[in-house]
């Protein structure tokens, strides 16, 4: 029997529906792009203008501010203010007020953006930063957000992952490490496990044939495997031997559409001159590139990690310079989406795990957490928004305060998913994304 | 700050994705059924109600609890939330039916609502009397079906059945006929030891017709060695063994010894209550064995930070909180980690459990934050763990050592005639205390009342001590500089060098009198040591001290240094030309230059003497000041202590003995070798508890929470009786006590999910309210009484499961049989269930014959993709696959990198172990294929496969692929079979024909070499055949 008419698309199990009753409610967008700024991007030098720092450089930040505070590597030393590292001024019709180090978002996507100033987290390190960003907890073995919406939501493609991840790596500060936790289905089945796409080696690990095979020797290999299975299957009546059948289909699917999607040799000059990449050079630009192709293939939840923020010293140098990695592949995804007429229903999310310190670190600062700065743009989030406040040292989040489950929530909530309602039973309990704690969808933010 | 750091949670309408055993449809024709309040109507409440009528004080509302006998049912004062046989009038119904959005339960703002049948199953409960029952797994342990405990495995296997059978027929289903003897052995196989049948051996089980050719089987596989690995597996996962430290940047961490342990615990059947004590505590039992130390290393199996910028205070507080995690995870079945940030919501758990239960642990000595040490203390505590064939090596060598000591002690008439003669020739010293001691440069010399120099402040290129004296004894004729260790200078000295090194380049002696000074001539320089290392270009071919004295006509660079003995005493004799007597008024004038080229070696501790002996005066034989003082009390009126410790001394030095003393430090430094050789292993050490509070909503920071003592949940008794504070100790015999009802039923449950797939109480990490009511609660207390009561058993209860009929039946459900029991909560057939992760590789290396199936060792690394591990950092690191034997041993060796997990145990849902797993996911993937299809490992294996099948005698290709078949699934193939494999051969043997050089690139995966010359490319074709069989689904299932 030809396995293709085995095979028809409703049944690949990677195009998974998901749950039953969700969404719950008419969703607002259909897929996640995150651009994760992992280490700790300066709230202070990008997004959050503080002149009071600038007045009072050098000078002992009031007690009143830092008492009682978490500190990190500052524990035990002198706080000291430290001024703006870069200039900022005011872009678009908007007006929004963006650090010089951006002119690409700054120009571009200005009116695009909706600025949050006022976000804060629980942790103060890297590792349980990272993992609360994502799953909602500092507890390890939980879902990441993109495993609960593959999981919840299913996806619309039947020929990739639902959730992928890619990772890039810049040329200053500290390489801080990222977990696999980070993208890991936690308690959740591992086909929710995000899938890391590479930029050398098999883009997916073993995606490869094996030497001295070709296409055609995988495909006879994967017939006959594919016949002996079904041969099973009718002896046995067991459910589970279909659905293998299918993850082979799918898996040898996969062995051809993720090289194609990598390989954006198709892509016109001027696209290759909007990212300022060729791509296929593991670059934050040549990911952001690949990202709007996997938007456009159906991927869900698309998250790209820079690894380069993590600026305890020489933070102006170091900042403007990974700033500039980012910039102009930031802004021409958002570009690019919305000449696509895809931003409607993509949601971009640009953050860190947590600030850094209006306090200096030498010529540098230190994480923080009780005070950032996130941007969203597209997926029904307000246009040319700024919103949220820190105080006038930048320090605390005061006004119109956004937690990380808050963020969750008003995520799900433009997915169409109620996140008081979608859990999933561990250890006796019905587990949320958003926690244990109120949180509440950010309204304000959302057009 | 708030911080939720354990539990998360509830949610308002659940999306419950586990089927209830009450879920179930009764069988049509059965009787109206007795409703159970522990089976259908607690977890109606526990979902619907308990969030704000529960355990938790603080959330309670209306002072109402349905959760407890009284809130329920009322007592003498107060009329309770239902009234027995009158649904009608219950307030409890009142409200569930109410309309008005004021009254009605739950309120519309939780989100939660009940479905028309379960209000009817309440108004049923009711009706029936409304009876309440104790949370199930919080009662005692129902002993209502043992009877006198057996040794004999027949019997429980009977009551096994009996007690299925109720509940099978209970259900309207019939029991499957048993399996066919092929799979019965090859399902034992893989259920006792993670590996599929040898060929042979099927075939000798289905000839053997005997009627004890089944118990032979189980005897023999439960003796197999293979046995502790598999179930190793299992326990690895609940204590969450791994190779890592798991946070931020995840570094090694060395303890496979543990997983020796665990691994022949199991196989030397180790009773569960012993094998818990000596995790829990084993440090803390008299004169704790290596084998206590290393079983005590469980405490220590959590995640460490080394993350710059942690706070220790709250790491310290996520360490031990996971602890708590842990250990009610693994034995308990409970989730009191939900009780860390406030009481439980579902169980009768409350904060102060938590804390209080964390003190059990505040003993364990441990860092919040790990950051530097040597290799055998920077993760804490840790020891050295011999193989057993170096603990034979060990002993040889102790055994040599101990022999060649008491040669070393006895005392000869040879070595007193030896001493006697020395004592002749002996010189004493004395000590020269000087007047002053000045340094040319920004050197600070101190001078102390011992009259030894210590060189403090900066540490200048070069230098010249210079030091005077105003007395000498009369007649010197020699003169010794001992150099001194001391702890202010780098390696404890006694150069300032970074090293602990210093170059003596030149020693200058003058008398000065008045204006008059005369050099004193020096000759025969000995020291106790001179360096030979970095000497190639002095001219003395070594750092000999005659340099010292040559008026540099070498160069002021060159003189006297020790570098290999730095951090050791030593010293230097320089013999005057003539006897020296100070005359009157004249003072002493000592000049040390230090002006080797390589700056800062200067000498940092320092003690002049001086002897007037007789010549020669060599360094060899200097007693040390305490020797030297006995030396000096007449030989007559020494005591024989004094005798003996002069003797003492003198066995080092002496002529005759240093052959002895030769071989016994060669011997010494073999064994030191060998001890730095062998893995390190973390263990406990117990220290002064320090103290626990209770964290108000789990914040570290924090501290006006009440101080806590160990105990357990005092829902079980809160402390058992004990003098003083209770230990680890004391909570594992707790733990394995009669009073504890959870740990016997927990393990027993999650055994017989081993041996079926599922357990008899599906959740197997939680036993509490919201976890689910067994399906068969009479036989999970039936074999938790018999584990209990039987000396905690595993092949016993092992044995009893593999040996019912139950366990035996066919796993192949009719198309009826999957619609009336889609789950097989009735077990009328066996489960079918994918292999974990670890048994997916063991099988196909097994298959493959590449398998090296050696027991235990340190933690192997096969092939892995390139680049893997391109996001660690701290240090960056990069995969080195092993070679040879290592890359083929068992799953459960490989290298267990918490965040970065091997890529193809990871698609199998092997766990990253950074907490308590009692439950793997088990998924079916398109990445399981890939891995199966296409890593190198498996691409190897089935080319070695392919390599084998054409070696064998046999000729024909069905022959072969018949072969092929019984080894990867124990069974001939079909005709059908056998004509897809034919087809699949031919094609392929004409593809790699005409391409030989494809071929020859499938040959080039894996090192192992090929031995098949009868052609590349039927090498090749066969290797397509193999891969196919390797990558099918009986292969990766267990049936």
């Amino acid at each position: 029997m030809a396995l293709s008419s085995l095979l028809n698309s409703e049944d690949s199990a990677m195009a998974a529906e998901g749950i039953p009753g969700l969404p719950h409610f008419a969703s607002r967008a259909k897929r996640v792009i995150w651009l994760y700024m992992a280490g700790g991007m300066t709230h202070l030098d990008t997004f959050d203008h503080k002149p009071m720092l600038e007045k009072m450089h050098g000078q002992p930040m009031p007690e009143s501010v830092t008492q009682g505070q978490q500190i990190a590597q500052l524990q035990g030393k002198k706080l000291n203010c430290f001024a703006p590292q870069h200039k900022f001024q005011r872009y678009g019709q908007s007006g929004q007020s963006i650090a010089e180090i951006w002119p690409h978002l700054g120009d571009k996507c200005a009116d695009e953006m909706c600025i949050v100033r006022s976000l804060h987290t629980d942790a103060i390190n890297h590792d349980p930063a990272h993992t609360f960003m994502n799953t909602g907890t500092m507890t390890s073995g939980r879902p990441a957000m993109g495993s609960w919406l593959t999981y919840g939501l299913g996806t619309a493609t039947d020929s990739l992952p639902g959730f992928v991840v890619m990772v890039s790596t810049g040329g200053f500060g500290q390489k801080q490490p990222i977990a696999a936790r980070q993208w890991h289905s936690g308690f959740l089945p591992g086909q929710f496990q995000g899938v890391e796409f590479r930029a050398s080696g098999d883009p997916v690990l073993y995606a490869g044939n094996p030497p001295g095979v070709n296409r055609e020797r995988q495909r006879d290999v994967v017939d006959s495997i594919q016949q002996l299975n079904q041969l099973a299957e009718q002896r046995l009546n067991d459910p589970e031997i279909s659905t293998r059948i299918r993850q082979y289909e799918l898996a040898f699917r996969m062995q051809t559409s993720v090289p194609d999607l990598m390989d954006v040799s198709d892509e016109p000059q001027h696209i290759f001159d909007l990212y300022g990449t060729r791509g296929g050079d593991g670059t934050f630009a040549s990911n952001c590139l690949l990202a709007r192709r996997l938007a456009e293939r159906g991927v869900r939840f698309i998250q790209l990690y820079h690894r380069d923020w993590d600026h305890h010293g020489a933070v102006k140098a170091h900042s403007q310079g990974t700033a500039r990695e980012v910039d102009q592949g930031a802004a021409a995804l958002v570009t690019d989406l919305k000449q696509r007429g895809m931003l409607d229903d993509t949601i971009i999310v640009f953050g860190s795990e947590f600030g850094r310190t209006p306090m200096a670190q030498g010529s540098g600062r230190d994480h923080h957490l009780a005070g950032f700065t996130m941007w969203f743009a597209g997926g029904g989030f307000k246009a040319g928004m700024s919103f949220g406040n820190t105080d006038e040292f930048g320090y605390h989040s005061t006004e119109n305060r956004v937690s990380v489950h808050d963020v969750h929530a008003t995520l799900l909530h433009q997915l169409g998913i109620d996140h008081r309602r979608f859990s999933y039973k561990f250890q006796g309990l019905d587990v949320r994304l958003t926690g244990v704690e109120e949180s509440r969808v950010v309204e304000e933010i959302l057009a | 700050m708030i911080r939720q750091v354990a539990c998360l949670l509830l949610t308002i309408l659940a999306v419950t994705t586990s089927v209830h055993a009450s879920d179930q449809p009764a069988a049509e024709n059965s009787a109206p059924r007795t409703i159970q309040f522990n089976r259908d109507i607690r977890p109606l409440l526990s979902d619907n109600c308990f969030f704000c009528h529960g355990p938790d004080n603080n959330r309670r509302e209306a002072d109402l609890r349905l959760d407890t006998q009284q809130g329920l049912l009322g007592n003498k004062n107060n009329i309770g939330a239902i009234i027995p046989g009158s649904p009608e009038t219950s307030a409890l119904i009142e409200r569930i039916e109410a309309t008005d959005p004021e009254v009605i339960m739950p309120p519309p703002d939780s989100g939660k609502s009940l479905t028309d049948e379960q209000i009817q199953l309440l108004k049923d409960w009711i009706d029936q009397g409304g009876e309440f029952e104790g949370h199930w797994s919080f009662l005692p342990v129902n002993t209502k079906h043992l009877t006198e405990h057996s040794d004999d495995a027949t019997t429980t296997a009977e009551r096994i059945d009996q007690l299925v059978n109720v509940q099978r027929e209970a259900n309207g289903l019939t029991p499957a006929s048993q399996a066919d003897r092929v799979t019965l052995y090859r399902r034992l196989s893989l259920d006792l030891t993670g590996l599929p049948p040898a060929a042979d051996d099927v075939q000798a089980f289905v000839s053997d017709q005997s009627p004890q050719a089944w118990e032979k089987a189980v005897d023999r596989l439960l003796e197999s060695p293979h046995f502790g690995e598999r179930m190793a597996v299992w326990w690895l996962d609940l204590v969450r063994y791994a190779d890592s430290v798991g946070y931020h940047g995840d570094q090694e961490v060395s303890v496979s010894p543990y997983r020796d342990y665990v691994i022949r615990s199991f196989n030397s059947n180790k009773s569960f209550d012993q094998f818990t004590r000596e995790q829990l505590a084993g440090d803390l039992m008299p004169a704790p064995s290596q084998e206590l130390l290393v079983a005590s290393g469980y405490n220590r199996l959590g995640m460490m930070s080394a993350e710059g910028g942690v706070q220790p205070k709250e790491y310290l507080a996520k360490y031990i909180a996971e602890r708590v995690r842990n250990a009610t995870g693994t034995w308990l079945g409970i989730t009191l980690g939900c009780a860390e940030c406030h009481d439980h919501k579902f169980d009768p758990l409350t904060t102060q459990d938590f804390y209080r239960f964390e003190a059990f642990f505040a003993d364990i000595r441990e860092k919040g934050l790990y950051s530097g040490g040597g290799p055998a203390d920077r993760w804490g505590p840790s020891m050295r763990v011999p193989t057993p064939q170096q603990q034979q090596q060990q002993e040889q060598l102790d055994q040599k050592i101990a022999a060649l000591k008491t040669t070393f002690q006895a005392t000869t008439a040879a070595l007193e005639t030896e001493l006697s003669l020395w004592e002749k020739a002996y010189v004493p010293w004395t000590v020269l205390k000087p007047n002053s001691a000045a340094a040319r440069d920004k050197t600070t010399l101190k001078v102390a009342p011992d009259g030894s120099v210590l060189a403090e402040g900066p540490n200048p290129a070069t230098e010249s001590y210079t030091l005077k004296f105003s007395e000498l004894p009369a007649g010197v004729t020699a003169f010794r500089i001992d150099v001194l260790p001391h702890k202010s200078l780098p390696k404890q000295g006694p150069g300032r060098a970074g090293n602990g090194n210093f170059v003596l380049s030149e020693l200058t002696i003058r008398i000065e009198n008045g204006d008059d000074v005369t050099a004193v001539e020096l000759q025969n320089a000995s020291a106790s040591y001179e360096q030979t290392g970095a000497a190639g270009n002095h001219p003395y071919g070594k750092w000999a001290v005659a340099a010292a004295i040559d008026g540099d006509s070498q160069g002021p660079t060159w003189g006297w240094a020790i570098m290999e003995q730095a951090g050791k005493p030593h010293h230097a004799i320089f013999e005057t030309a003539a006897d020296l007597t100070l005359p009157e008024n004249a003072r002493l004038s000592i000049a040390m230059e230090q002006n080797h080229d390589n700056p800062g070696h200067n000498i940092g501790h320092f003690r002049i003497s001086a002897a007037t002996s007789p010549r020669p005066v060599s360094a060899s034989t200097l007693p040390p000041p305490e020797i030297a003082g006995l030396l000096a009390v007449p030989k007559a009126e020494r005591n024989a202590e004094q005798t003996e410790q002069i003797l003492g001394w003198f066995r080092t030095v002496s002529r005759e003995l240093e052959p002895v003393r030769n071989e016994l430090a060669e011997l010494e430094k073999q064994r030191t070798a060998l001890q730095n050789s062998l893995t390190l292993t973390l263990v406990t050490e117990s220290v002064e508890p320090r103290m626990i509070r209770i964290l108000p909503r789990g914040n570290w920071m924090d501290e006006s929470g009440e101080e806590v003592q160990p105990a357990v949940p005092a829902v079980f008794g809160g402390a058992p009786a004990a003098e003083g504070r209770l230990t680890r100790l004391d909570l594992a015999n707790w733990i394995v006590s009669s009073q504890n009802p959870l740990t016997a039923r927990v393990t027993v449950n999650r055994i017989w999910k081993l041996f079926f797939g599922e357990g008899l109480s599906r959740r197997l990490d939680d036993l509490g309210a919201q976890g689910e009511w067994p399906t068969h609660p009479e036989l999970l207390d039936f074999l938790a009484a018999e584990f209990q009561t039987g000396g905690w058993d595993f092949k016993h209860l092992i044995r009893s499961i593999v040996f019912s009929e139950t366990y035996q039946q066919s796993s192949v459900a009719s198309a009826a049989l999957q619609q009336q029991d889609p789950y097989n909560l009735w077990l009328a057939r066996q489960g079918r269930f994918r292999l974990d992760a670890e048994f997916v590789r063991d099988s196909v290396l097994s298959i493959s014959g590449l398998l090296v199936d050696s027991i235990g060792g340190t933690s192997v690394r096969p092939y892995q993709p390139a680049g893997y591990w391109a996001y660690l950092n701290f240090p960056t690191r990069k995969w080195t696959a092993n070679s040879g034997e290592k890359l083929y041993r068992r799953g459960l060796y490989t290298h267990w990198q918490r965040q970065y997990l091997h890529p193809a145990l990871l698609a199998f849902d092997a766990p990253g172990r950074e907490e308590c797993t009692a439950q793997r996911s088990r998924s079916n993937t398109p990445l399981q294929a890939l891995v199966l299809m296409n890593a190198p490992e498996y691409v190897e294996a089935a080319r070695v496969l392919a390599d084998r099948m054409l070696a064998d005698e046999t000729t024909s290709d069905q022959q072969k692929i018949d072969l092929l078949f019984r080894r990867a699934v124990s069974r001939p193939a079909s005709d059908a079979e056998q004509a897809i494999l034919q087809r699949l051969l031919n094609s392929h043997r004409e593809q790699y024909a005409a391409d030989p050089e494809a071929a020859g690139q499938l040959q080039s995966v894996g090192e192992f070499p090929a031995t098949y010359s009868g052609g590349i490319a039927e090498l090749a074709a066969w290797t397509s055949v193999t891969r196919a069989v390797l990558n099918l689904h009986e292969v990766v299932t267990r049936n």
